[in-house]
């Protein structure tokens, strides 16, 4: 076997256990973040401070009897679960966690890439899978073969393809300051400082890091709202309503199918923060402490860089979760359609018009 | 060897999704095995170093149109009975002469012409880097007036499609 190869497969297998025992992570994490915001003391038996409480819903999800409904549509209704998981999977492939490293086995020199794969259209291909992720919810609801999850799935569905839309517009703007689709160049091009030609300005802009929150707030602020939707968390959690709509898509599931329905609504929650991450807080670009650290340490910096960005995010997912009530089926289509939609478009047509001015100055001069 | 699996693997693929499409009975079954062909076609596209083409189709193709092929055949007639009867008279018989007729000259093409049937064909180097940007050169300077013509062309026929199906004696008497 090449070299290749076995990186790729090394890589590949890294990211399986990265994500899953992240998403034991994560739940644990959310669930005592809520419990704290809601003055409750949260999972605290299983282990210390609770935290294999999670392994242990996971086993019992295991274990426990897995129903089918006599009108399903069996194959329909066995691949959801699949297809739920794989984009959540295949999406995590194209964040870069840090800059390429030379490794040497054996007197040769490897260039391993923090990366699992630096496509040229990466953009497009995150845009693609979570469009994959959609047939998850349509084809279970349907395939129960009950009223209940087949309007959930319509009712996700819609949202989802509609939050999309605003999704990907917010980030045509990101794509043209960056000037590339792919997701490494996008981070390579916020490295450095702001720089302004206005003299006063400039001493304070300078320390401020070159990240594309900075000129594309408002993009920044129209994808994450999108990306809370497009996860269906709240409080756009429609899909999932267990108080007043009956579940959604999944009522009809049970032990280790649902569990893959949960297991890759927490990847999708975490991939989508590690996307925003990369795309407007810079990725794992920070200090690396080159001089202070030893050089194992300094090196994987850039990898506690983007966790600790992402997971700054995901606290704002949990903190939004515990504040806001959810929104009703119209007003949430209306937010997607009527100003989301709208806003990216205009902000789209601004940015350009400045990067326009700023690369070919006044049209008359 | 891996290219010619990352080859026979989705074009295996392909078929079985085209031969899904056509016999199975349930129409959601028929646009799954669409989506599967779909799907596997982007794979040979991403294979052949069209990475742009291959993400549109998946994005476009597997992802927006398909997905609304879905939505409405499950909101209507999922229920109803498949017409299994020809609604042209000979219709099975006509289908399956055309079908012989194609597969004998594609057959006497394969055979007659030099076509070599070297399966493990060896991989193609090719240094065109970045599709996106190939195509977007060429779609924005030599092709332009098409390109728009094609988007605004698009605008009407869905503000026509809307103007068709807003009913508005309905909408008055609601309001």
């Amino acid at each position: 076997m090449s070299t290749e190869l076995i990186i790729a497969l090394i890589k590949s297998n890294i990211v399986l256990a990265v994500l899953l025992t992240n998403t034991i992570l994560l739940i644990w994490l959310e669930r005592k973040l809520v419990a704290g915001m809601q003055s409750r003391v949260g999972p605290d038996r299983a282990g210390p401070f609770g935290i294999l409480q999670t392994v242990a819903d996971a086993i019992k999800l295991l274990l426990k009897e897995q129903i089918m409904p006599l009108k399903a549509d069996r194959a329909m209704y066995l691949l959801a679960p699949i297809i739920a998981l794989v984009p959540s999977f295949l999406i995590f492939m194209i964040i870069p966690l840090g800059p390429d490293l030379n490794i040497e086995i054996g007197g040769k020199n490897y260039i391993v890439d923090f990366v699992g794969a630096d496509l040229n259209v990466g953009v497009l291909y995150f845009l693609a899978l979570s469009s994959i992720a959609v047939y998850s919810v349509v084809l279970a609801g349907w395939s129960s073969g009950s009223k209940y999850p087949l309007l959930g799935g319509v009712r996700a569905s819609a949202q989802m393809i509609s939050y999309e839309a605003a999704m990907g517009l917010s980030l045509v703007p990101v794509i043209l300051y960056s000037g590339s689709l792919s997701l490494v160049d996008i981070v390579s091009s916020q490295s450095g400082n702001l720089s302004t030609t206005i003299p006063i300005l400039s001493s304070i802009v300078s320390f401020i890091p070159k990240w594309n929150i900075f000129p594309q707030f408002i993009a920044f602020g129209i994808f994450f709202i999108a990306a809370v939707a497009e996860v269906n968390r709240a409080p756009f959690d429609l899909v999932e309503a267990e108080q007043e709509l009956v579940g959604g898509f999944h009522t009809e599931y049970s032990g280790f199918r649902f569990a893959m329905f949960f297991l890759a609504e927490y990847i999708n929650m975490f991939n989508m923060c590690a996307i925003t991450a990369t795309f407007f807080l810079g990725g794992w670009l920070g200090p690396t402490f080159e001089g202070f650290l030893p050089p194992i340490l300094s090196a994987i910096m850039p990898i506690i860089w983007l966790g600790v960005k992402t997971f700054a995010l995901l606290f704002i997912f949990v903190w939004i979760r515990a504040t806001l009530p959810r929104l009703r089926y119209d007003q949430l289509m209306e937010l997607g359609w009527k100003r989301l939609i709208p806003a990216s478009l205009v902000w789209l047509i601004l940015s350009a018009i400045v990067l326009g001015l700023r690369e070919f100055g006044l049209p008359w001069s | 060897m891996i290219e010619a699996l990352l080859f026979f693997a989705p074009a295996s693929l392909i078929i079985i999704g085209a031969l899904i499409v056509i016999f199975a009975k349930n129409p959601v079954h028929n646009a799954m095995g669409l989506v599967m062909t779909l799907v596997s076609l982007a794979i040979i596209y991403i294979t052949l170093n069209a990475t742009f083409v291959a993400m549109v189709q998946m994005l476009v193709y597997a992802g927006a149109v398909m997905t609304l092929f879905l939505f409405v055949i499950m909101m209507i007639g999922v229920d109803k009975k498949e017409q299994t009867t020809d609604s042209i008279k000979g219709q099975t018989f006509l289908v399956s002469g055309v079908f012989l007729i194609l597969i004998s000259l594609l057959a006497y093409v394969a055979i007659s012409s030099d076509f070599k049937w070297d399966l493990w064909f060896p991989p193609v180097e090719f240094d065109a880097e970045g599709t996106p940007q190939l195509i977007a050169g060429v779609l924005f300077t030599e092709w332009i007036f098409p390109f728009e013509i094609i988007s605004l062309l698009l605008i009407v026929a869905t503000a026509a499609a809307i103007a068709l199906a807003y009913d508005t004696k309905k909408r008055n008497s609601n309001a």
